[in-house]
């Protein structure tokens, strides 16, 4: 007897409302076996895990405040990962927008005005585009692979922010700490309810998922970036240009992460420190991928990894649990929601006898 | 101490800070060869280094514990291989969370071997070759993980250039559909490569916590997974490449620690450089951080220009990478 | 070491932890206790940084018993998400809480302004607020002191200090350690390999490995990892520990470590918020306040070094001995401090100069 897989002539709807609840059905398995080898009592570390964080105004002000910059990443990357185009390198782009509009505020220190709050915006989207553009002009001109260039730069522009900070861009006042100014409050983003950290980039996060929802289902660029991803000899055939995709998606991907990357900082940490990101322009990949690459999706997916990180704290304060077991449970997480996601594409049947391959 | 003493040290150092990124970077290889991309390299040497370290501690030999670190490298590559190869899962999403996966069980595994003493592997010398000046402490007087390194280089090799499954298995990197089309199973031939790609990130973590610093500490790998995925492609997917590679990486930053450790000669050979050239190569070696973008900007431009020309990429990079494959797609 | 020994250890310490809070939750408690909260910036580990602020937590509860609770969150980054942990932990009724890394300065201020009436102690930091204090200890005392013995048990006047990252802590614990070893040996040197990294026990060894192969053969360290010691170990060479004691990583290696406790401070300070007469203050204690201690010294120190040593400990804790008492003298000439004068708290927490003893550059 053999599992065997069978693509769908169409995408299941069933299966698409049915998959994500399968794996939180295998979660919540996963967890109740976890948290009682544990010795700890599996309903209170699911409850501290999933429920707790937002058990408070504050709380859910954290949640979609750590949601912002991965939904901003994810819904980017989502662009290009339907055109078949592989930026993985948003943790780069992030992070050269959060540089690039932070030189804004630190050049302009002291001497600002309500005009420097959208100029930082403005120019972390377009280090963030820079950036990006990076590996699709090398994939354009000299056709190297994408994955693999986009990932290296990530680490490049890491460093560059190191040395930034470690050096020319320290804090004059800061007894030599690697870390710059704190900005001014016109470099600061309002925050929207009070009470709360959640500030205006939240909302820029849903404004640009909507743009991009837009984009993708009713106009024709989207429409020819759909195709170069689902049908590329079609695509050719219609005249649309690879390179054109390739160089958009990156533009699009790499400004979006940009813009995650500055209002991280002008919402949250306000000076610029050797890390700024806990790894959210990877975490989007997956979210991205969680979401099916599907607006909508994505912007739950990125919900749910939030709530991940909210989740692990609240075992360590309130249970006691180390962050280990946090990782552990995050991953298992990611396996099956990933997984399950087979069945939204493919049918499984039962065939009784084996087929020599 | 003379300067040839000083030499050897140096090269000693750099064989055995390149030897992790051999074991990841030749099963990385494979694992590439055969069309997959498996990002969860991290997460396996983790995995692979805590568990080597725990039978190390468990049973008193550090040769079980290595071998355990291989078996515990592929038990997560068969994870990523049943997620990539039987549910289709996307490879970069599915390595990634790998690697998330990894951190957390490793950690959650040490959590009771932390600050645990062992003997960790000694060095092997090999009798009469090890006396021969020079030669002798460069090649053989070492731990037998890194004559294991050594060797497996050889294998590889041999492995991929002159047999036919190692044809079949670049065969199936290419393009899957031609070779589903021979009759080849593309899955069985991929989670094959897979899982010795997740042994070898195993055993290289293994090399870090039984041989390198016979120790368990979280994250200890610090982020060697990844210049072993920048390492293949810098190498293009040679054997040979990856081996000069990784004994680069190791022995630019063995290098860069002798140059600290010399003092200020450095400043002084800069000023053989013609202004402003001198000057810059200074800020760059007074910056430990400018110094790091060296070899992730190297492997960059390598690719640029090992791809500009079509025919010669064709040779090397495998066409289906990170491609998923199911036969009646 | 054997197997059995180190599950059975385990258990043994499982089963203690849990009579333990068996009962910390038993009949008749008085009051409610206080609720004392740490933030790390790591996991705890065997060694380094943050076990020993866990060490002190250890501490307090055993002196207040159930008169307090403590809690701890490990591995908490230094950007948006210290501010959550700090607020919560603030928030869930705890009314003392000790951040305890530099970068959790500026969360910590903000929190704190939030919670006026909760107390906040932040490590290592310069910004202070009314219900915030801050703390640090003279790690370069016992630097100091380890460049003392070091100075002393070096045959090739080759001393090798593997270091982070250029920040004027670090620099103030090289140029200490320097001018301990001037004290007693002129000739010695002290050559600095910078590795990039506050926890890399990869590169930590390979940079020990190198400052070993440059003649080096007693090493010092500011970085996390117990890495060093082991290279010393192994190569039969002398290391001092940093943060913990790290014996048992290289017993024939290790001298000894400079180590910080904290107990005494948090003890303190746990009494201060029970008696309500917490304020926000500044605390740079050394020495003198048991705040900065050497572990044990290792067996291969002789009792002369450990007379010289035992005299200049006593003379740092009562004033008398300056690590920075002028002259200090940069290793480019120049003169930084003059001689009768000691140096400034100031001048030490902006160090960016290598004193005489130093090798090389300072990289900026």
């Amino acid at each position: 007897m053999l599992l065997r897989l069978e693509p769908r002539q169409f995408t299941s709807k069933r299966m698409q409302y049915a998959s994500p609840l399968i794996a939180a059905v295998l979660t919540l398995i996963a967890g109740v076996i976890l948290f009682s080898a544990l010795g700890t009592d599996p309903v209170v570390a699911l409850h501290t895990f999933f429920v707790r964080p937002l058990t408070s105004l504050y709380g859910v002000g954290e949640w979609a405040l750590k949601a912002t910059p991965l939904l901003l990443c994810a819904i980017g990357l989502s662009v290009g990962f339907r055109g078949n185009v592989w930026n993985i390198g948003a943790e780069g782009q992030l992070t050269m927008g959060a540089v690039c509009g932070s030189g804004v505020a630190l050049a302009f220190w002291g001497d600002e005005g309500p005009w420097l709050l959208p100029l930082m915006l403005f120019v972390g989207v377009l280090g963030g585009m820079a950036w990006g553009a990076i590996p699709s002009m090398l994939k354009n001109r000299f056709n190297a692979n994408e994955i693999l260039t986009s990932l290296m730069l990530s680490y490049v522009a890491i460093q560059i922010l190191g040395y930034l900070v470690h050096g020319p861009w320290r804090d004059p006042e800061g007894f030599n700490f690697p870390q710059t100014r704190i900005f001014g409050d016109d470099g600061i983003l309002p925050v929207l309810l009070e009470g709360t950290r959640l500030h205006l980039g939240a909302v820029l996060a849903v404004i640009c998922t909507i743009i991009v929802w837009i984009f993708m289902s009713r106009t024709f660029q989207g429409f020819k970036v759909s195709v170069a991803g689902q049908a590329p000899a079609a695509a050719a055939y219609a005249g649309y240009s690879r390179k054109k995709v390739i160089l958009l998606s990156f533009l699009v991907s790499g400004g979006l992460a940009g813009l995650a990357g500055i209002v991280e900082i002008a919402g949250t940490i306000n000076q610029l420190q050797p890390i700024i990101s806990p790894g959210y322009g990877f975490a989007a990949i997956i979210v991205a991928f969680l979401g099916r690459l599907h607006p909508l999706g994505i912007f739950f997916a990125s919900l749910l990894m939030s709530l991940m990180y909210l989740g692990g704290e609240q075992l360590q304060i309130h249970l006691n649990l180390p962050l280990a077991v946090t990782g552990v449970f995050q991953g298992l997480l990611l396996f099956f929601v990933l997984g399950s996601d087979v069945l939204v594409r493919y049918r499984i049947r039962l065939i009784s006898q084996p087929k020599e391959a | 101490m003379d300067g040839s003493e000083t030499a050897i040290n140096i090269m000693v150092g750099t064989i055995r800070a390149g030897t992790p990124l051999v074991f990841a970077g030749l099963g990385e290889l494979i694992a590439e060869k055969a069309g997959v991309l498996n990002l969860g390299v991290e997460g396996m040497m983790l995995v692979g280094a805590v568990t080597g370290f725990a039978v190390t501690v468990l049973t008193g030999n550090p040769y079980l514990g290595a071998v355990a670190a291989i078996g515990a490298g592929m038990l997560m590559s068969l994870i990523f291989g049943g997620l990539t190869q039987f549910l289709l899962t996307n490879q970069v999403a599915t390595g990634l969370a790998l690697t998330i996966f990894g951190v957390g069980l490793s950690a959650f595994v040490g959590l009771s071997y932390i600050g645990t003493p062992i003997q960790g592997l000694q060095p092997v010398a090999i009798p009469l070759l090890s006396q021969i000046p020079i030669v002798g402490p460069l090649l053989f007087n070492h731990d037998l993980l890194i004559y294991v390194s050594f060797a497996l280089f050889a294998v590889v090799s041999w492995f991929m250039f002159k047999t036919r499954a190692g044809l079949i298995l670049r065969a199936v990197g290419e393009s899957h559909d031609a070779a589903h089309a021979i009759g080849y199973s593309v899955v069985k031939i991929r989670l094959l490569a897979i899982v010795f790609g997740g042994g070898m990130a195993g055993l290289a973590g293994g090399y870090l916590s039984l041989v390198y610093t016979p120790q368990w500490a979280e994250n200890m790998t610090a982020g060697r997974g990844w210049i072993a995925l920048a390492l293949v492609v810098f190498a293009t997917w040679r054997p040979a490449r990856v081996l000069i590679g990784a004994y680069l990486f190791g022995g630019i930053t063995i290098l860069s620690l002798h140059v600290q450790a010399a003092g200020d000669a450095v400043t002084n050979a800069m000023s053989v450089f013609p202004e402003p050239i001198g000057r810059w190569l200074l800020v760059i070696i007074n910056s430990s951080h400018l110094l790091a973008t060296l070899p992730y900007l190297a492997t960059v431009v390598v690719l640029a220009l090992i791809s500009r020309d079509a025919t010669k990429i064709r040779l090397n990079a495998p066409a289906s990478l990170g491609r998923p494959f199911h036969p009646g797609a | 070491m054997t197997k059995l020994k180190s599950w059975r250890s385990l258990v043994a310490g499982l089963a203690v932890v849990a009579v333990a809070i068996a009962a910390g939750f038993g009949p008749a408690r008085a009051a409610d206790p206080l609720k004392v909260a740490f933030v790390y910036v790591s996991p705890i580990g065997d060694a380094g940084w943050t076990f020993q602020h866990d060490l002190a937590r250890k501490a307090i509860e055993a002196k207040f018993g159930d008169k307090i609770k403590t809690s701890y969150v490990e591995s908490v980054g230094e950007g948006p998400d210290a501010e959550r942990v700090i607020r919560q932990l603030a928030a869930d009724g705890n009314q003392l809480i000790f951040t305890t890394s530099f970068g959790y300065m500026n969360p910590t201020i903000k929190v704190a302004k939030q919670f006026p009436n909760v107390t906040f102690a932040h490590a290592t930091g310069y910004k202070r607020s009314d219900n915030v204090s801050t703390y640090l200890a003279r790690f370069y005392e016992g630097r100091y002191l380890a460049g003392i013995i070091a100075g002393k048990m070096t045959k090739s006047n080759t001393l090798g200090y593997v270091a982070a990252f250029p920040i004027p802590e670090v620099v103030r614990g090289i140029n200490a350690f320097a001018r301990g070893v001037r004290s007693v040996n002129p000739d010695a040197e002290v050559r600095v390999v910078w590795v990039s990294s506050w926890y890399d026990p990869g590169k930590e060894r390979e940079a020990a490995d190198t400052l070993i192969a440059n003649g080096a053969d007693v090493l010092m360290q500011h970085t996390d990892s117990t890495a060093v010691v082991q290279a010393a170990q192994d190569r039969k060479v002398y290391a001092i520990g940093y943060h913990s004691d790290m014996k048992k990583y290289g017993p024939k290696a290790h001298l000894t470590a400079s180590t910080h406790n904290w107990n005494q401070f948090y003890i303190d300070k746990v009494q201060a918020v029970m008696d309500g007469t917490a304020k926000s203050d500044d605390t740079w204690g050394g020495i003198g306040a048991g705040m900065v201690e050497l572990s044990p010294l290792g067996d291969m120190v002789p009792a002369d070094v450990r007379k010289l040593v035992e005299t200049a400990s006593a003379d740092i804790g009562s004033g008398k001995l300056h690590p920075f008492a002028g002259p200090v003298v940069d290793n480019k000439g120049k003169t930084r401090v003059p001689a009768g004068e000691n140096i400034s708290d100031g001048d030490l927490l902006g160090m960016q100069y290598y004193v005489e003893g130093v090798v090389g550059d300072l990289p900026k």
